[in-house]
Formats: C-alpha cells, sequence, structure tokens
C-alpha cells in the first residue's frame, strides 16, 4: 500500500540508486585507463536503455498498473483536447447509441424480463376458457365455469374471479364527481396474490356475498389523489354509483393488478345481482389462479379442462359452454402483447448502437490514418506495441465512457417520457433505471470501447511500419488498407441503416393504412364521451329512459350541435362484447350450434348523428319505448351472413327472452381500426336495458367547443355523474392505435437518424481520400483530364461502398422484415414500394453527401495541388 | 554476439539471495560479486538486475536501505530477510534436485 503514496519518492530513489550504478561502472572504466569521456559512453552503452530499465524496474512494484492507466487516460485526454469537434462528435453518436440502448433495456426488463412482485410468481396463472378449433383461445370466463372449476379442481391452492366495472365516484369536498373504471373481485384475490394492503384489510369471505355490508378497498394513487392520503379514511364511507362503500383499507404503492390504472376494488357478488352469477355461456370474467406447489402448468390445464368437458358434454342445449380451458402464467399474459414490439425496438436501437460504433470506428480510423507518421516514428523509436495499442483502446474507451455517461443521462430523459407517453403499457409501473441497468450500461461501454479501439488499432500493422514512414513522404496512394477498412465499415453501416430504413418504412406504411381504413362512419367534427347512468335512481328501465331522452333533447338543442346520439360503444372504440340471438323465422339450429353477433344499444338518432347509412328499412321508432320497444337495426355484415338469400326486413330475431322486429338494415362498421367489419345487431336503447355507453355529438362547428356546455347539461341532470373520456373521434382513433403510431415513430426516428450517421460518414470517408489524392487528381488535371471526368471517378469511389451497404441490407432486409410480420397491418413483409422508396432515397442521401467532396476535387486547381506535394 | 552469459529463467533469484547471505550489499557490488564468484562466467546485466532486486523487495524476501558506499557515496544496499532465508534454502534444494536431474541427463545420454 505504501508504494501508492510515496510513488514520488521512490521513483527519484530509483533513479539515484541507478544513476550510483552508472558512475560505479564509469568509475571502474576509469581505473581500466579511458578517457573520461570514453568511461562514460562505455558505461552508458553497456548500462542500455536507462529509460527501459527503469521502467521495467517500477513494472515490479506493487500498483505500478494504476499508474499506468493513469497516464494513459491523461495522454487520452490530451490526445482528444486537441481536437475537440472529433471528440464531441463520437461522444454525442455514441451518447445517442446508449442511450437508446439503455432506456430501452430498461424497459424490457422491467417489463418483460424482472419477475412479478408477488411470492412464488410463477405459480399464478391467467385462466380462459377455449375452444375445440382454438378460434377462442382466450375467452374470458363464465362465472357459472368459475364456480365449477374453483370447486371442482385439485391442482390449484386457489382460485379468484375479476371483473372490469364502471363506478360513478360522486362529488366531495369541492371535487367532481369522477368515473372511475373499477375491478370487482372475489374476497379471494389477494391470498391468491398473497399480498398485504398498506392500510386496514382485506376482503373476507364474508365481505363477499349479497347480504354484506358494501365495501371498498382503494388504490395508493386514489387514495393519495382524491384523499389527500389521510390514514383516517380507513372505515369511513364513500359514495359510489349514489351508494355507501365503507373503505376496509389502501393496497400498497406497488400493487398495480390487473394494472397500474385500477383505483378501487370491491367484492363481486356483493353488487352483483342474485342469480347473475351462475352462467355458464357468458365469457365476460378474467379468472387468475395459483398452482399448488409442484405442480406443472399442464397438470393444471388438463384439471381444468377436463372439468370444462364435463360442463360441455352436461349442457349441449346451451352452444356457448366451452369445452376445453387454457392456462398462461401470468407474466405471459401480461406482456405477450407487447414483447413483440420491445423486441423489435430493442433490435432497432442495438442497430443504431452498432451504426454509431461503427460511425466512431470509422472517425478513429481517419485520425489513426492522420497520426500514421506520429504512431510509425514511436513504434520505431520502440514505443511497445501494448503500449500503443492500449492507448488507442483508451482514446476510445474514454469515447465512450463519455458517451456512455450522456446516454445513460438521455437514457433517464427518454424512460421518463416513455412511460409518460405509454402509461397503458403493462407493468409501466414497474419502469425504472436500476443497478442491472447500470452495470448493463457500464457492459455497453467497454463493449463499444473494445469495438471501436480494436477495428481501429488492428489497421494498425507493424509491418507497415516501414511504409508508412515511406509513403508519408510521398503522399500519393497513401494507406490503400485503411481507405478500404474504412469503406467496409461504411458499407456494413449502410447496410444496417437500410434495414432501419425498411423496418421503419413497412411499420409507416402499415400505419398509414391503419389510419386510412374506412371506420364506416363520420369521424369530422365528431365528440364522444363516456356516460353511465347507475346508481338506485337508475333503478327503473323507465328512469333509465327519461334520462336519455331528456339528455338527448337538450344536447340537440344546444345552439352549434347538428345531431347527437347514445350507443354502447361508437365505432373505433373496441369489441365490447357479443351476445347470441336466434332467427324466429329460421328452424331451430342443430344442437351446439350457435349464432351470434356483436352487440350494441343505441338510440333511434345515433346512427344520423354518427354518419352511419340506413341503407333499407328505418331506425328505431323513438315513440316505441320501454316494453313496446320491439324493434332491431342489423348491419350488412349481419344481413349476409345470417340472410344470405332472404330479405331480412320484417324478421325476427329473439334475442335475451324477447322478440325484435328487424326494421333495418345499416352500413357496416369497425369496432377497431385493424379488424374487418363483424356482424352487429343494434337493440333500442329506449327499452331501458342498458345503462351505460358513449354519447356522441356532431357539429358544424369547432366540435371541441360543446364539450363543456354538456357536461354542464349532465350535471344538471344529476351533479354525482361523472363523465370521462371526453374524446373526438380523431382522438379516440388516435389512441387506439398509439400503439402503431408510436412504434413507426421511434423506429422512423431511430432510422433517420442512422441515415445522418451514414451521410456524415461517407462525407467524411470521401472528403479524406480527397485530401489523400490532391496531389494525383492535380496531375490528372495537369495533363488534361477532364473535370466532369474527375467528378465522376471521385463520385463513383464515395457511392461504391454505399451500393454494396444497399446491396447487403436490402438482402438482410428480406429475412429481417418476417421477424415483424405481425406487426404489420395490410402491408407485405417484402413491400415493393417500401424496398424501392428505401433505395432511392438511401442513393440520394449517398449522392449529397459525396457530390461536395466530389465537386470540390474536380474543382481542384492543378497549381496549387501539385504545390501541396 | 551470443548471451552464454544468459541465466536459467528464476536462477537470478537464487544467486542474488546466496550473494546477501553473508552481508548487505548494493546493486552495483551484488553484480560484481556474481561475476566474481563465477569466475567471470555469469554477467549480471542491470537489465535484469534492478528488475530482479525490486521484485524480490516487493515479495519480502529483501529489504533495502540507503547507507553511505565504501565510495563516500549514498547507496542503496540490500539484505536478506528472514522470508528471504527461508526462501533461499527452498530455491537451493529445488535448485540441488534440477541441477542434479539434468546432470543425469547430460552425462549418461
Amino acid at each position: 500500500m505504501r508504494m501508492l503514496f510515496q510513488r514520488r519518492k521512490a521513483t527519484a530513489r530509483l533513479d539515484d540508486e541507478l544513476s550510483f550504478h552508472l558512475e560505479q561502472q564509469v568509475a571502474e572504466n576509469l581505473t581500466a585507463g579511458m578517457s573520461a569521456e570514453e568511461a562514460r559512453f562505455a558505461a552508458l552503452r553497456s548500462f542500455g536503455n536507462p529509460a527501459l530499465l527503469r521502467e521495467e524496474a517500477r513494472a515490479t512494484w506493487s500498483w505500478n498498473w494504476l499508474e499506468e492507466v493513469g497516464r494513459e487516460v491523461r495522454y487520452g485526454f490530451r490526445t482528444l483536447g486537441r481536437t475537440p469537434g472529433f471528440a464531441a462528435l463520437a461522444i454525442l453518436v455514441m451518447a445517442l447509441g446508449v442511450g437508446a440502448n439503455v432506456a430501452l433495456f430498461t424497459v424490457v426488463r422491467s417489463v418483460l424480463l424482472k419477475p412479478l412482485p408477488y411470492p412464488k410468481p410463477e405459480q399464478l396463472m391467467m385462466l380462459y376458457e377455449n375452444s375445440l378449433d382454438k378460434n377462442f383461445s382466450h375467452n374470458p370466463v363464465a362465472p357459472g365455469v368459475y364456480a365449477a372449476w374453483k370447486e371442482q379442481n385439485r391442482r390449484f391452492s386457489s382460485l379468484a374471479l375479476t371483473g372490469e366495472t364502471d363506478f360513478n365516484l360522486a362529488a366531495a369536498g369541492g371535487q367532481l364527481p369522477e368515473k372511475l373504471k373499477g375491478i370487482g373481485c372475489t374476497w379471494n384475490l389477494f391470498p391468491t396474490l398473497s399480498v398485504q394492503p398498506a392500510l386496514g384489510r382485506t376482503f373476507t369471505a364474508a365481505d363477499d356475498q349479497p347480504s354484506a355490508n358494501r365495501t371498498v378497498l382503494l388504490s395508493w394513487s386514489l387514495w393519495k389523489r382524491r384523499f389527500g392520503s389521510d390514514p383516517a379514511i380507513v372505515n369511513q364511507t364513500i359514495q359510489l354509483n349514489s351508494l355507501s362503500y365503507t373503505v376496509i383499507g389502501v393496497m400498497p404503492e406497488w400493487f398495480a393488478f390487473p394494472d397500474a390504472a385500477t383505483p378501487l376494488w370491491t367484492p363481486i357478488y356483493r353488487y352483483k345481482p342474485e342469480g347473475s352469477m351462475t352462467g355458464l355461456g357468458d365469457h365476460e370474467y378474467h379468472v387468475i389462479g395459483r398452482l399448488k406447489p409442484g405442480v406443472s402448468v399442464a397438470q393444471g390445464l388438463s384439471d381444468l379442462s377436463a372439468i370444462s368437458h364435463h360442463l360441455h358434454d352436461a349442457h349441449l342445449d346451451n352452444p356457448f359452454v366451452s369445452p376445453a380451458a387454457n392456462i398462461f402464467p401470468l407474466l405471459e399474459d401480461m406482456v405477450g402483447n407487447i414483447k413483440p414490439q420491445l423486441y423489435v425496438l430493442l433490435a432497432a436501437t442495438s442497430c443504431v448502437l452498432l451504426i454509431a460504433c461503427l460511425n466512431v470506428a470509422n472517425l478513429l480510423v481517419a485520425r489513426g490514418a492522420a497520426r500514421r507518421k506520429e504512431l510509425a516514428i514511436r513504434a520505431a523509436l520502440g514505443g511497445g506495441r501494448l503500449r500503443l495499442l492500449r492507448e488507442r483502446l483508451m482514446e476510445s474507451f474514454l469515447l465512450a465512457a463519455a458517451g456512455g455517461a450522456a446516454g445513460l443521462l438521455l437514457a433517464y430523459g427518454t424512460v421518463r417520457w416513455l412511460v409518460h407517453a405509454r402509461p397503458e403499457m403493462s407493468r409501466v409501473e414497474a419502469i425504472h433505471i436500476d443497478g442491472v441497468v447500470a452495470a448493463f450500461t457500464v457492459g455497453l461501454i467497454l463493449l463499444c470501447a473494445l469495438f471501436a479501439g480494436l477495428v481501429t488499432s488492428l489497421s494498425t500493422k507493424d509491418k507497415q511500419l516501414l511504409t508508412a514512414l515511406q509513403d508519408s513522404a510521398h503522399g500519393a496512394s497513401t494507406g490503400k488498407a485503411r481507405v478500404r477498412l474504412r469503406r467496409a465499415l461504411l458499407a456494413a453501416e449502410v447496410g444496417l441503416t437500410v434495414v432501419l430504413l425498411i423496418a421503419a418504412g413497412l411499420l409507416l406504411k402499415s400505419y398509414a393504412r391503419l389510419r386510412a381504413s374506412d371506420l364506416g362512419c363520420a369521424t369530422d367534427n365528431t365528440l364522444t364521451m363516456r356516460l353511465d347512468p347507475f346508481g338506485p335512481r337508475y333503478r327503473e328501465h323507465a328512469q333509465v329512459v327519461n334520462f336519455y331522452t331528456s339528455l338527448l333533447e337538450r344536447v340537440r338543442a344546444l345552439p352549434g350541435v347538428e345531431a347527437a346520439g347514445f350507443t354502447t360503444a361508437v365505432p373505433g372504440q373496441g369489441y365490447w362484447g357479443d351476445r347470441g340471438f336466434k332467427i324466429v323465422e329460421h328452424p331451430p339450429l342443430p344442437q351446439g350450434q350457435a349464432q351470434f353477433a356483436i352487440l350494441r344499444w343505441a338510440d333511434p338518432g345515433y346512427f344520423q348523428a354518427m354518419g352511419i347509412p340506413i341503407l333499407r328499412g328505418q331506425t328505431f321508432d323513438p315513440n316505441r319505448q320501454l316494453d313496446q320497444a320491439n324493434q332491431t337495426v342489423i348491419n350488412e355484415s349481419f344481413a349476409m351472413q345470417y340472410f344470405p338469400n332472404e330479405d331480412p326486413l320484417g324478421k325476427h330475431l329473439r334475442f335475451d327472452g324477447k322478440v325484435y322486429e328487424i326494421a333495418g338494415i345499416v352500413g357496416d362498421t369497425r369496432y377497431s381500426l385493424a379488424e374487418a367489419p363483424a356482424p352487429v345487431q343494434y337493440y333500442p336503447l329506449y327499452s331501458g336495458s342498458s345503462n351505460n355507453g358513449t354519447l356522441v355529438i356532431r357539429s358544424s362547428r369547432d366540435v371541441e367547443a360543446q364539450a363543456m356546455p354538456v357536461q354542464r347539461i349532465v350535471a344538471a341532470l344529476n351533479h354525482d355523474l361523472a363523465v370521462s373520456d371526453v374524446l373526438t373521434m380523431d382522438q379516440l382513433l388516435g389512441k387506439s392505435t398509439l400503439d402503431q403510431s408510436f412504434n413507426a415513430t421511434l423506429l422512423v426516428g431511430f432510422a433517420v437518424l442512422s441515415l445522418l450517421l451514414a451521410g456524415v460518414g461517407l462525407f467524411g470517408v470521401l472528403s479524406y481520400v480527397v485530401a489523400q489524392r490532391t496531389g494525383e487528381i492535380g496531375i490528372r488535371i495537369a495533363l488534361g483530364a477532364q473535370r466532369e471526368q474527375v467528378l465522376g471517378t471521385v463520385l463513383m469511389d464515395g457511392l461504391r461502398p454505399a451500393l454494396f451497404g444497399l446491396i447487403l441490407g436490402l438482402a438482410g432486409s428480406v429475412a429481417v422484415v418476417r421477424l415483424i410480420r405481425s406487426m404489420l397491418y395490410e402491408t407485405e413483409p417484402l413491400d415493393p414500394a417500401v424496398f424501392v422508396g428505401v433505395a432511392v432515397t438511401l442513393l440520394l442521401v449517398a449522392a449529397a453527401a459525396c457530390v461536395l467532396p466530389a465537386w470540390r476535387a474536380s474543382r481542384l486547381d492543378p497549381m496549387q495541388a501539385l504545390r501541396t506535394e | 554476439m551470443g548471451k552464454p552469459n544468459d541465466l536459467v529463467q528464476g536462477t537470478l533469484d537464487l544467486l542474488i539471495l546466496k550473494t546477501l547471505l553473508p552481508q548487505a550489499m548494493h546493486g552495483w557490488a551484488i553484480a560484481k560479486r556474481i561475476q566474481q564468484l563465477s569466475s567471470e562466467v555469469l554477467q549480471v546485466q542491470q537489465g535484469s538486475l534492478y528488475p530482479a532486486l525490486h521484485r524480490l523487495e516487493q515479495q519480502g524476501w529483501v529489504t533495502a536501505e540507503w547507507a553511505e558506499s565504501e565510495t563516500g557515496r549514498q547507496a542503496k544496499f540490500y539484505s536478506l530477510t528472514a522470508a528471504g532465508r527461508g526462501q533461499l534454502e527452498a530455491e537451493t534444494a529445488n535448485w540441488n534436485r534440477l541441477s542434479a536431474a539434468i546432470d543425469l541427463i547430460v552425462t549418461q545420454a
């Protein structure tokens, strides 16, 4: 240890010791009869290289490596400081590469790799019903099936059921009413997950039955936001849907089941109407189970499937009872959708990093070329090969370290932005930069440094030492190997860029297709908002109908409102659910077969308000309300699928125990932009059976300005009723295509960045080549070469690596695009327009990057050029 | 020019330790002493001597202190430590075994 702190003294002593030796030698030579000068030279000669000797002696000291590293760091700083522009550029490039990678890795690790925060998470399974043909492999579970599974299974230690349910949290303490998408769950959800509340208690079996007091558990964020983190909230009551619920506890901050946006949980058997939780065909719920220790996923599956099979066979008259079950580990179930996207993005950022490294290597090679003579001289004077190699590695390490540090900051910002931009992403709450990510960053930096440094160093061969010393004297056709290396690096860079560009182009095209697909209804100047008349004030159908009619009447009377309507869900808002029906005029279906279609409740004015054309017949009769509301409207797909060769008008559908006459046929709409139109059955809102949905307002003027007046009308009708998701149709569609636009935007960003880097690389290499060949070009021009000829030669020189890279990239893309096939919508992976577009773009950029150096070469004044020799 | 005085790898340590056994010496004297004792056959180059001395010092087999040399100048005198004595014994035994073995091969073959 002492050696570390007394180096200066020790070094002086070493010099002293060696000079003593030298003096002794001189003295001996003198006594042997040499002259003073001779004696000194002979002594020095026999002594050898004193600097080397000193280094070798020092090399035996402990901590010497530290000193050498310190020195190399100093040298590195000094050489980089001499070219601050180069250093800044290289650091920026590295920072972008490292930053993007660290950010994406953080997300991938937090979302996909980190185990769920529950004890023994590998035992947790999401359970689904399954059809034999696998068309419904993720079918939600019917409550009766859940009950059977729970009672009869032998492989699970517990099963819990959850369902989404909307609540209107009443206005209180000066706060507005608020619509909350809560979770109804069986009481054992929390024991199944093995979680404890942060405050209070979780549910007991006694809470989870129709006769119990109404109880609710709050999420940490709702507690903080709405109740000011007041621990006294426990055992107090809050108003949900105008009913009193006792708050029994608050869940911990990290708890996010089924997702981070869930604000509250309440026992499901308490609020579901008695008898509604026994159906075997209403696939509405999610079921989570914990496998007993040592039980495999396959064993759990076969256990549940056997039960489902028995149920199916015992109820052959009900075609909606599934014959099998399906089971997925909870983590896989949560992140399965986002997995391919994240991996594609990670692959893209890796490409960017590789390109960044290639670019820095390229810049270092160029610098190496400029410093070739210096290095050759140092090698000739006995500079150790290892020492020189280490120095260059240190230089690239310093660049990578600075780039990495900047990249980490960039990643920190990016991750925060990402979490903000994608709040609906599964496990978004788990995303943060931690020790593993920091270690990953350090590893990445080392890897970059090693890569950039080694590529550069390997191009400096000792064999070329003499040539280096010689040809720097001549100037003509210098360092061919080096230029070749730079061209190879460039071709690789261009190749990767092409792959990124093509992937980005495909996603962009797919997104454009998606946004261009016809919803089948109006999307301009259309405002939507969700609104659920829940609670004791709407217990009777007549009360519900009364609410809708007065709401629509007042909204339509607003100045500027052209039309208004109300429905379960507007096109593009999602599937929402289907229901079975029977056609009264048709013979009964064979046992086990069923007909079903998407279910929508709508008011008579909805089709006009939404701009859905009525093709034949008419809309609901507004005067037929409640029990008299016995008309139905179907869409074109419905008519084609279920009435292939007959006129559906006047026929009757039996739905939910009631018979409806088909009054009209309307145009097809899409429930999601990415899905083809499906059969839809519309039933009259004015029957009063539906108490939730979306209000649609169409206006000739700025439709967003209608949001406030409409909400005032709602508040006037019931001041505890909350309005949510106030969105124009454009915003709604933008939200529903967030995934695609996000992926396309990011990938386009990465691709443009790579294109820029490749362009800069091309420009740099060609400028360098031109500078090297100044003399040669001067001679050519002096000998009568046409300037156009020179321009062409130099241009081709630069375009050649770009062409190589382009071919490489196109070939690589053909293989790579298959991987993103699942992310594409109505776009072929080998879309010729995208491939051609990318090729043309790349050539244009390459040409632009090459034109300036080439033009400069052709403008050379031969006299000037020759004089630079 | 050949190098007849090239030492078998590792034997320089043995020679230095052995030389230092009777008394403390500075580097120059050690080199001279080895030369002298080997009847001018072994010439220790400075390039090997000082790194070896510093290595031995790092390993704790010799210690060094600055003292006045015979010419009146300050010089670094190396002396054997207790650990160095142990090491000398071990290396001597090792050398004997090795040289006997080499001798067997060289003379019998």
